[in-house]
Formats: structure tokens, sequence, C-alpha cells
């Protein structure tokens, strides 16, 4: 079976570093399974989602994204690849203020062509993701500002899932959910994404939601190769 | 095709901000194009007050000084012309008309002109018009007089009215012909030229007013009425200046010179196209002031779009981040910017263009009312479109300065969403 990530050797340094933010010797992903990665903040999370999406290249090392080298890639190549395979769902302000609820959804396609041929008839695959994410209707023709964050949220995975895209980039995209609903929309997210065959990658600090996922990784144990066995973290804010 | 979406979608969203930008873009481009708008105007107005005319001739000075005195109706001669010489140079025979010219008194503030039929017959303006009467006809008896449309309208004559010469130009003349009125017989259509401001009487009448004065002061003690004056010889010895319409334009020059070197009277002819031209290049210069303060104005305008784009700059970071999570390339996000630039000056092209139009609109009767000037209807020509594609240039110039922040910021930033 075909590795959706694979990461040899990864070496990343913020230009201006003396050390490394992010070394790692290994990490294999393959298609259909799921991926947690623990991290607190600084752990060198946001710069392997960006490794991951093609924002960053890596110093050194190997990372293949779907069998495909992303080092050897232009930055517009590796733009259109990210737009071609990846769906993105953030924290939170996931959404465009000024687009309706299916307009957000169906922002990929305008970048994508692939995914816009795979969406099909655009109005209705949207209609089916948002009605699978409980987003009835009367949701839809409201302005994203005027939905709660957990009903922004399943917007934001409607738009990460819309033409079926191979990998799903979730970046605590729960934090800012209570317990309830972070819950049901875990399930939700699992659920639509093993019904495209889509592989998860899920960044969080939080442990509970470990539990959900089969494959789980923590950043500070597969961060720390020689010769920087335990790199300074980089990042703004505090420290874990 | 997205990206202009987004951009307009964009720009719909933060409207309310954006409308006095929007607004101030729209003003200065009014302003640009208003005052090209009516240097064009002015220009062709001052070009259309003599048409025809082949020659001006007075009394030897500057060309720019007797086009002022004698079609303008601004400042005084040097000197004079004498009849005899007058007559002398019109009957060269390639003189086809001429029109004598005297000046020196005024009524209210508006100058007098003395002259004779031919005036009416001759005289052009414009594109080769002809006076034309809105009321009555030429002068006939030495007291009549033709008023100028602004002349009647200011003061408020009809057919008939009595008014009074006063001698010399200003407006405060405490010696006036109050022995001899004048009656109103013919007033002019507006022409847009300071025939407008004019009263017309006979040489005649100039002569019948002076008969009882010397070096511009009655004489103590001897007093002619209008009567008595009317039967002395009321042949004109003097004139100010005289236009002279050739059978060939071609003669022009040949005619001028013949003038210059007239022996007896030291003369001047000029061609009024090119005494025209002197003058405008004189006076010209403040068309270039007023162009260069209109640019400073859409300058200002677009600095004030350029601040509003920069401010936008951080409170849409999280609107770069999504955009670069589906797929756009850091270029597509600076081209956001530039096509937002665009759009801002777009419309406020339009806005301008609109406010213009409808501030001439407006004028309009209120200016024919007042000056006697009609305002021609704006169409925009190459020049103004050239003029706005600047505007848009600049515009774009200045667009590029957060296009660049926002193209660095999201390579920096990446899927990052900083607030």
């Amino acid at each position: 079976m075909m590795d959706v990530i694979r990461l040899q050797e990864l070496h990343y340094r913020w230009p201006g570093q003396t050390r490394d933010t992010l070394a790692i010797r290994e990490l294999q992903v393959r298609q259909g399974e799921h991926l947690f990665i623990r991290g607190a903040s600084g752990s060198g999370k946001t710069t392997l989602l960006n490794l991951l999406a093609g924002i960053l290249v890596p110093a050194s090392g190997k990372l293949t994204l779907l069998g495909k080298d992303l080092h050897g890639m232009g930055s517009s190549v590796r733009d259109r690849f990210r737009a071609d395979h990846m769906g993105v769902i953030f924290q939170q302000f996931n959404l465009l203020p000024y687009l309706s609820v299916q307009e957000n959804v169906q922002l990929p396609c305008h970048f994508s062509a692939l995914r816009k041929q795979r969406a099909g008839d655009m109005q209705a695959s949207t209609g089916r993701l948002l009605d699978h994410l409980g987003l009835d209707a009367g949701l839809r023709s409201r302005p994203v500002t005027e939905l709660s964050v957990g009903q922004q949220q399943r917007v934001a995975v409607a738009r990460a899932l819309i033409g079926n895209p191979e990998l799903i980039i979730a970046d605590e995209p729960t934090s800012a959910l209570d317990s309830d609903t972070r819950d049901g929309f875990l399930d939700l997210l699992f659920q639509e994404a093993e019904a495209q065959g889509s592989t998860i990658v899920f960044v969080s600090h939080d442990p509970h939601i470990a539990s959900h996922f089969p494959q789980t990784v923590d950043l500070r144990e597969v961060n720390g190769l020689p010769p920087h066995p335990s790199p300074t973290p980089r990042g703004r804010g505090n420290t874990p | 095709m997205i990206l202009l979406k987004l951009t307009l979608r964009s720009l719909w969203n933060r409207r309310t901000s954006l409308l006095l930008t929007l607004l101030s873009i729209s003003i200065s481009i009014m302003l640009l194009l208003g005052v090209d708008y009516i240097r064009k105007e002015a220009k062709s107005s001052f070009f259309s007050t003599i048409s025809g005319t082949d020659l001006v001739v007075g009394a030897r000075s500057g060309p720019v000084q007797l086009l002022l005195y004698s079609v303008f109706r601004i400042g005084d001669a040097t000197n004079n012309i004498s009849w005899q010489s007058y007559q002398d140079i019109i009957s060269n025979p390639l003189v086809a008309w001429s029109i004598p010219l005297s000046l020196g008194d005024s009524h209210k503030g508006y100058r007098v002109l003395g002259t004779n039929q031919d005036y009416f017959r001759y005289y052009r303006y414009g594109d080769k018009q002809l006076l034309a009467f809105a009321e009555g006809k030429p002068f006939e008896g030495v007291f009549d007089a033709v008023l100028g449309s602004e002349v009647a309208r200011k003061l408020g004559y009809k057919l008939g009215d009595n008014i009074i010469l006063a001698h010399g130009t200003g407006s405060a003349s405490f010696a006036e012909h109050a022995d001899k009125p004048f009656h109103v017989v013919g007033i002019l259509k507006p022409t847009g030229t300071p025939i407008d401001r004019t009263v017309h009487v006979s040489l005649e009448a100039i002569e019948a007013i002076h008969i009882d004065w010397v070096n511009g002061a009655p004489i103590p003690g001897y007093h002619i009425n209008a009567d008595d004056a009317l039967r002395k010889d009321l042949h004109p010895k003097l004139i100010t200046a005289f236009l002279v319409g050739l059978k060939t334009r071609a003669a022009a020059f040949r005619v001028q010179r013949t003038i210059n070197e007239y022996p007896r009277e030291p003369l001047l002819a000029t061609l009024p196209g090119i005494a025209l031209a002197n003058l405008w290049q004189a006076i010209g210069m403040f068309e270039t002031v007023l162009r260069i303060i209109t640019g400073f104005v859409v300058v200002a305008g677009l600095l004030g779009m350029l601040t509003v784009l920069l401010s936008t700059l951080n409170e849409r970071r999280r609107e770069m981040a999504i955009l670069r999570a589906v797929g756009a390339h850091p270029r597509q996000i600076f081209l956001l910017f530039v096509l937002e630039a665009l759009v801002l000056v777009v419309f406020g092209c339009l806005l301008g263009m609109g406010l213009l139009y409808t501030a001439l609109f407006s004028a309009r009767p209120w200016v024919v009312a007042e000056y006697g000037f009609y305002l021609h209807t704006w169409i925009p020509d190459a020049s103004n479109l050239l003029l706005l594609a600047v505007v848009a240039g600049l515009a774009l110039l200045f667009s590029l300065i957060p296009g660049a922040i926002a193209y660095r910021r999201s390579l920096q930033d990446g899927l990052t969403v900083r607030v």
C-alpha cells in the first residue's frame, strides 16, 4: 500500500537559527491510516505542519507525500499540490467572513481543477457534505460570522473534504470546542474522511483525543536526532 | 476569476470604511477632470473671441497689448490712429473689409465701443459666427446704443431705455456725458466673449459727446447740447484701432508689413491668431499651476487608499492563511491587493466622472445666466482617458507596497494564523 506521508532524516531550521527546529528520523503514514501528533505549542508542530503542507521545504532529508518528493518541486507546484491533495482545518477562524457557507466550502475547488473535477456537481456535493455534517439548510443561508464555533469548524471540515483530497491536516481543530461538541466533531470528521478514504493528520496537545487514533506520535519523542538531541523549541508564546 | 470575486466580496464586506476612501478618490478624480475641462473650455472660449479677422491694427505698441485693448477691452491704447491713415490703409485692394474701433469711454464699468455698421456685418467670433440680435437692431442715429447681453442683463436695460456714458474707463468715472443721453435700440445675444460686456455706439456718437471737450475734460464755459451737436461736423477724426479682413489670407503677411512700414504714422498690425497664442502663453501659467495642484490632490486621494490598504494588512492575515491553505500561491495573495486597488480606483474614476457630469449639468443654467457662457456637455475624450489611465497606473504602483508586504508575510506565516 502507498505511503501517504513518508519522512526520512528530515531537518528543518528557521533562517537565522543555530539549531534545528525539527529533526525527525522517520515517520510514515499509510493510506487509510490516521496519525495523531501530540505536541505542545513550541514543540515544532507548526513547522511540521507547514512542511507537510508544502509551505516550507526541509533543509535536508526526504519528505515524500503521496509518492511525490516535495523537495524537488517549485513553490508554485507545491501550492498546486496542496490545493489538489490536501484539506486544512485550523484551530478556529477557518472561514472567510465575506463568503457564504457554501462558497467557503467550495473555495478549494476554485484553486484546484482536480478537486473541482472530483467534486462533480459542486452544489450537490457541497449539500451532501453539509448534510452529513449536520448543517441544515437554515444554517447554510446565514452569514458565517453568525454560526457558532462548532458549526464553523464543521463547515471547515466540509471545505477540507470537498473534492476528496488524500490528506486532511487538522491543526488543533477542537481546542475551541467544549468536550461534548468535540467528541461529536471528531466522530463526524472520522466518518467523513473514512467514507472518502482520506488520511487525517491531527495535531493537538490534548491527550484525550489520542484515544480516537490508532497511531499516535509524540512530537517530543520523534523530534530529536543527533547532533541536536534536544533542540530548543522555537516558537512564540509559552514554552511547554 | 475567483480572485476578482474574492476582491469584490472582501471590499463589499468592508464597504463602510472604504466608502470614505472611495469618496476621496472620486472627488480628486472629479477635480482632475474638472480642471482639465475648465482649462479646455477657457482656452476654446479664449481663442473664439475673434475669428475671421486677418489683421488687428493699432498705434505702435506690443501685439499683446493691442489685442488686449482692441479685442478684450482690457487696458488702454497708447495712441490713436488718424482717420486719414485708416482710410489710406484700407484703400489697399487686398482689403476686403474693415471695422474701425474707437475706445475710451465707459458706462457703469462697461466699455463703450465706437464703431460703424460694418461691425455687425463683418465681426465674427467662435466658429466664424456673426453677431446676432436678441432684440432690436443695429444703431442708426447718433445717440443710438447697442448693448452686449451681459450689460443689458446685469443693469436691467430694455429697448428704449436711456443711458448716460462716462468719460474714461474706470468704474467710478465722475465725468459723465450727462447732457447727451443714449437710447438703447438693440441688445445682442450672448457670445461668451467680451462683446457681452460692451456698449456699442457709432463713431459719430463718440465725436458728438466729445465735441465740447478737449484733452479729456469739458471746455469751461463752452457747451453744446445734443441737438446742436447733431448739426456739427461729426466725421470721426481719430480711431483707436481697426480690424481688417483680407480678400486672401495668404496676403496677411504682406499687408502686415505694409502697415508696419506705414510712413506717416507708427502703426502695428498683428495677426490675431499669433497674438492670441502669445497672450495665452503668458496667462497659461495658471493652468500649469492648477494642474500641479490637482495632481497633488489625486496623489493625496491615492495615498489615502494606500493607508487603508496598509491598515487592513494585519486584520487580513487570517484571510491570507486561509487562502494559502486552500492552495493560493503568494503571487495570488499579492494580486488580491493589486486588484483591490484597481477596483477601488476604477470605481473612484466612474464615481468621479459621474460627479463631474452632475456638477456641470446642474451648474449650467446658473453659469449661462451669470456669465453668458454655455457649458458644453462633458464627454470624456482620449486625453481624459489617458489621464485616468495614469491615475490607475499610479494606484497600481501604490498597491505594490501592501501587495509585497502581504506576499512576504504569506510566505513567512504559511498556514499559521497570526492574529
